[in-house]
């Protein structure tokens, strides 16, 4: 599992494929998640592209794409009920799943330890 | 920036676990441990607490004090009862609305209750136009203001002193409560009964916690606050009121009783007063309206809403907006033309962008709780 800055968390799978979400930490800092927009399946997306929306009680906020590729999937379950997010962020409420066309950017994010002082910060 | 102030119950909110942000020139809960959805919904089944001592309170003391004050406000005040309060505004010379405010008749002087934002201009506006008529002014600095409120304030207040129970809607009285003098009204801004309760900084935080050792009590912080007088139709001073709307535009021609109404005994007197008057008579360019995105989205302040899903130009906007925690949805307000503010009619919301489609709704969007 790898860290961003942007507080996402991301999984590459055996398939290489990486599923992304955001933290705990971040679902904390939202608050109650009333509203969610996910990309398209199918969308090309580069890194740094808003691709999500998502709406707290406080305000909306965007999120990032962490690296180029497809997206091969989406968690159309937090869409439905947005309040997942804030029940299992780093678990069943993931926010999609992205064929990754180039991995290396993946070495600059960081590590559980290492986003673990990032927020303690 | 200047250091933010603190009320009399800073310590008690940090003990709560409250995250805290500046309001108003205040440090002030933002939400406690609950988080805003649960604290909203929390209060309109059970009840919650709010510190709302940042709100400017002001005793208006002096012969004619009524006459005086009404020179103000284009609401009767004079016709007042005594131990009765009633929500008022105060106008400016072009009709806009310079604060909303409470007066309360107790009896010997005029109880008046301001928001925090505005409340040195209220009063240099107070001390301005009625000490030259021989009406002090006072702003007092040691008393604090808790509300308490939803369908269990009475029985909770009720274990402090049975009289709350008597008191009606925009009832007043003073009811000593853990050894102090408070001075209580059956009011609030939350859609929800409840009561607010001025007490002596001094005693404030013991109050505030006996009322919280109640299990039906949990402390609410300012995002529910905004978000339970959203769902209650209720007016954000400098959201959805500010010095360029008036008082028909905002919808709160109800607030101008009869009496001060063309025709009435004491007609206008009031800043801006033409321009009010006729607002009754001729319907205003633009009325404030409820609106019901139909979306998941929130549309929140400064959204653009137009009168068709492409083209077109903008036809109002969105004032105050969010998740409705009650209603289960987005909820918002904001200004339309009278032409489409009938409840039903459908506008568009432009947000992100996109134009998502947004229907006039009438207020409140929760039924009052209000004891009549």
């Amino acid at each position: 599992m790898k860290f961003t800055e942007e507080h996402e968390w991301l999984d590459v799978g055996d398939d290489g494929i990486v599923t992304v979400g955001i933290t705990g930490h971040a679902a904390e800092q939202l608050g109650d998640v009333v509203f969610v927009e996910l990309p398209e399946v199918g969308a090309e997306v580069s890194k740094d592209d808003e691709i999500v929306v998502i709406e707290s009680v406080k305000a909306a906020s965007d999120i990032l794409a962490p690296l180029d590729g497809e997206i091969v999937e989406v968690n159309d379950a937090i869409v439905d009920e947005p309040g997942k997010v804030n029940e299992d962020p780093e678990g069943d409420a993931w926010f999609f799943k992205l064929k990754v066309d180039d991995m290396s950017p993946m070495d600059d994010y960081m590590d559980a330890a290492a986003y673990k002082d990032f927020i303690a910060d | 920036m200047a250091e933010l102030k603190r009320t009399p119950l800073y310590d008690l909110h940090l003990d709560l676990g409250a995250k805290m942000v500046g309001f108003a020139g205040y440090d002030m809960p933002v939400q406690y441990r609950l988080g805003v959805m649960k604290e909203h919904l929390h209060c309109r089944a059970k009840a919650g607490l709010f510190d709302v001592s940042h709100m400017g309170q002001v005793i208006l003391r002096g012969d004619g004090v009524a006459e005086a004050l009404e020179s103000l406000v284009p609401v009767d005040v004079a016709g007042l009862g005594e131990g009765r309060q009633r929500y008022a505004f105060f106008t400016n010379e072009q009709g806009g609305i310079e604060d909303d405010l409470m007066i309360a008749n107790r009896g010997d002087h005029l109880f008046v209750v301001v928001n925090a934002a505005c409340k040195e201009a209220d009063v240099a506006r107070m001390r301005a136009a009625l000490e030259p008529r021989g009406i002090r002014v006072k702003l007092l600095e040691n008393r604090a203001l808790i509300a308490l409120q939803g369908p269990g304030a009475e029985d909770v207040l009720a274990a402090h002193h049975p009289m709350v129970r008597d008191m009606a809607f925009m009832d007043v009285a003073t009811v000593p409560l853990g050894g102090a003098e408070c001075w209580v009204s059956r009011s609030g801004y939350t859609g929800e009964d409840g009561f607010e309760i001025s007490v002596p900084n001094a005693a404030a935080e013991s109050l505030a916690r006996a009322l919280l050792a109640d299990d039906a009590v949990e402390p609410i912080g300012l995002g529910a606050r905004d978000s339970l007088r959203l769902e209650g139709g209720l007016c954000l001073y400098g959201n959805d009121i500010d010095s360029g709307t008036t008082p028909v535009a905002a919808g709160l021609g109800w607030a101008i009783q009869k009496v001060r109404r063309a025709g009435g005994a004491r007609e206008g007197g009031f800043p801006g007063a033409a321009r009010v008057l006729a607002e009754f008579a001729d319907a205003p360019a633009m009325r404030r309206v409820g609106l019901r995105p139909e979306g998941r989205a929130p549309m929140r302040e400064g959204v653009g809403l137009f009168d068709a899903a492409e083209g077109g130009a903008q036809v109002g906007h969105v004032t105050s907006g969010g998740f409705g925690p009650s209603v289960g949805a987005p909820v918002a307000m904001g200004y339309v033309p009278s032409g489409l503010a009938a409840p039903g009619t459908s506008l568009w919301g432009e947000v992100r962008g996109k134009r998502l489609p947004v229907t006039v709704a009438a207020l409140p969007f929760v039924p009052a709780g209000f004891k009549r």
